[in-house]
């Protein structure tokens, strides 16, 4: 009895005694003071991928300094242009061809060692397939439990993201020390990587080993609009009914639009367009100024992927297609006449 | 000496995707009651490849023989519906750690009680789905492959693996596909076009009711899985109303016009 009286009455006292140490200083610029933001930049061969300044868009708007991380064979060259980027304070870049391919096996403990040496207290990346790869296995490494895909920063523990293929937002609050965090790129938007001077040094390199290796690739070649950051995007589905019909109809619409291509999940499914076009839950998410769905719908998993698009228009032979309860404008009927007679109406205009 | 896979093939009870979900009243949760669940689409993909993974071991001599395959699921009681149909797809052996609906593990829980299973176990693959539908997090594979420090493949669109324990996969990235290769032991996410799931049999779902199953706490296994994240609140995202159907071509193209779109 007595002893807890007398733990009681010492943590009482302790916990008095703490904040008159401190009492010149306001509680939250305190805070101010000790948060700092990492924002992991991505690279290909040597060039900073712009779609990723998401992360230093979000950092931003936590408050406190920004530095962004970038590894890679050119990592110096790297940092230069990082360093240009808007609204960063301070590079860290670590250069070793090791780290070129995003290997979560040794990019992991190196975000990691970076991490715990800057004492940082939010990480954060864009959701892109590197993201989703590396940073939680980096949340494992430092026992902090990650915030996928947030599409809004509410204060500095408390964040907005999608959860049920988007049918639910979830406010969710992280009392984890280090706030791990990827960032969805269509919702922090307007990354500039030009009118910024950062300071550039080299971070640590621990040079853990890789149990993986890269081998080869095969990204699909376009001269179109990249899918995730398009201003426009049309987007085809079963409706067009094989792969001569989607490409017959769906390129034409899209040059005469400067538009990028996407795809439901069944038109991939079936072979009408790759993998990487697919817009959904599983796939892409996009939020163009407009999106122009033909032969699609709307199936849920769909939706989950194009609904912040600002102008939504729908084409399908289907009257009570779902498509077309979310849809700005519809048009229902035969897809092989209307999509030709709207692709050259469109070129004239 | 030819490896022996030992696979641990970890699911997750979620609302069927087909349901559209509901917030509750409070605005604290999705109302889960007396709506339909299954299986995470994912994760039958990856309890599909165990399976394949044996049969193709069965027909071709370079591929290692496939001597268990355990599925193991942490959560409300109900979950022992999908495990048993994970053995009636041809999953040998279930475990269940029961996980009160109410406080569901955050992915960094999960991936430590199934780093515990994979040790006791000695599973030397652990294939799981690239992502839950309901939470969206996509960490658990990551985290897993992280606290164990094996090798990670991430959004498999195909999977070998050679005798020797090397593993090559196919795996989706933005723009593309590409190949990795990594050995025994790893961590394997399916993506979408992995394979195509098999329905369970009639005859297969009788016999899976005989497969042992075997159920442990939270307690026993002696893990702290305490949650890191506090929900605020949960709501229906913003509707959005459709602007109606035009009659033609010309109709429509005046609408994007109006709508600022073109």
């Amino acid at each position: 009895m007595f002893s807890i009286a007398r733990n009681t009455a010492l943590r009482q006292a302790r916990t008095q005694l703490r904040p008159s140490q401190f009492t010149s200083v306001p509680h939250l610029s305190a805070l101010a003071r000790l948060l700092s933001s990492l924002a992991v930049l991505e690279q290909r061969n040597g060039t900073l991928n712009t779609s990723s300044l998401a992360a230093v868009v979000a950092a931003q708007k936590l408050g406190g300094p920004v530095t962004a991380f970038v590894a890679g064979k050119a990592g110096k060259a790297l940092a230069e242009q990082a360093a240009k980027v808007k609204g960063v304070d301070k590079i860290i870049y670590v250069e070793n061809e090791a780290y070129e391919r995003g290997l979560p096996e040794n990019y992991a403990p190196l975000l990691a060692e970076n991490i715990k040496k800057g004492e940082f207290t939010h990480v954060l990346a864009g959701n892109s397939a590197f993201g989703k790869n590396v940073l939680p296995r980096v949340a494992a490494l430092l026992d902090s439990q990650m915030v996928s895909d947030i599409i809004e920063v509410k204060s500095e523990d408390t964040f907005v993201r999608p959860i049920y293929a988007g049918n639910a937002i979830l406010t969710v609050q992280s009392t984890d020390a280090i706030k791990l965090i990827t960032v969805r790129g269509t919702a922090f938007n307007g990354g500039e990587p030009e009118g910024g001077s950062a300071e550039v040094t080299e971070g640590v390199d621990p040079k853990a080993e890789s149990v993986s290796e890269w081998l080869s690739e095969d990204l699909a070649k376009s001269d179109r609009p990249d899918l995730a950051t398009a201003s426009r995007v049309v987007s085809g589905g079963r409706g067009l009914k094989s792969k001569e019909g989607f490409d017959s109809l769906m390129q034409p619409l899209a040059d005469a639009l400067g538009a990028a291509i996407g795809a439901s999940r069944a038109a991939v499914d079936s072979g009408f367009a790759d993998n990487s076009l697919q817009v959904g839950q599983t796939g892409k998410n996009v939020a163009p100024q407009l999106y122009l769905s033909v032969g699609i719908s709307g199936a849920i998993q769909h939706l989950a992927g194009m609904k912040d698009s600002k102008v939504i228009a729908a084409i399908d032979k289907d009257p009570d297609a779902p498509i077309f309860q979310i849809a700005d404008v519809g048009l229902v009927g035969d897809l092989t006449k209307i999509v030709p007679e709207l692709t050259e109406k469109l070129k004239k205009a | 000496m030819s490896t022996q896979l030992k696979i641990l093939v970890p699911i997750k009870r979620v609302i069927d995707y087909a349901i559209k979900p509901r917030v509750n009243k409070a605005n604290t949760a999705i109302e889960t009651a007396g709506v339909k669940h299954s299986m995470n689409p994912f994760d039958e993909l990856s309890i599909e490849e165990a399976v394949r993974l044996r049969e193709r071991a069965s027909k071709d001599k370079s591929a290692p023989p496939v001597a268990d395959i355990l599925a193991f699921s942490a959560g409300p009681a109900k979950a022992v519906d999908v495990l048993r149909t994970a053995l009636a797809m041809g999953a040998d052996r279930a475990m269940h750690v029961q996980v009160e609906e109410a406080s569901p593990l955050e992915p960094l829980g999960v991936a430590k009680v199934l780093a515990k299973v994979a040790r006791d176990e000695g599973a030397n693959l652990v294939l799981l789905g690239k992502q839950a539908i309901d939470g969206d997090a996509g960490q658990t594979g990551q985290m897993l492959a992280g606290l164990l420090g094996w090798g990670q493949v991430t959004q498999a669109a195909k999977v070998e693996i050679a005798a020797d324990g090397v593993v090559e996969v196919v795996r989706e990235v933005d723009g593309g596909v590409e190949r990795v290769r990594t050995h025994l032991p790893a961590v394997v996410t399916a993506d979408l076009r992995l394979n195509e799931p098999r329905y369970a049999s009639l005859p297969n779902i009788m016999k899976a009711k005989k497969k042992p199953l075997v159920k442990k706490t939270l307690e026993e296994m002696g893990i702290d899985v305490s949650a890191r994240l506090k929900t605020v609140r949960v709501e229906e995202p913003p509707a959005r109303k459709g602007g109606g159907k035009v009659e033609d071509v010309d109709g429509f193209i005046g609408k994007l016009k109006e709508l600022g779109a073109i």
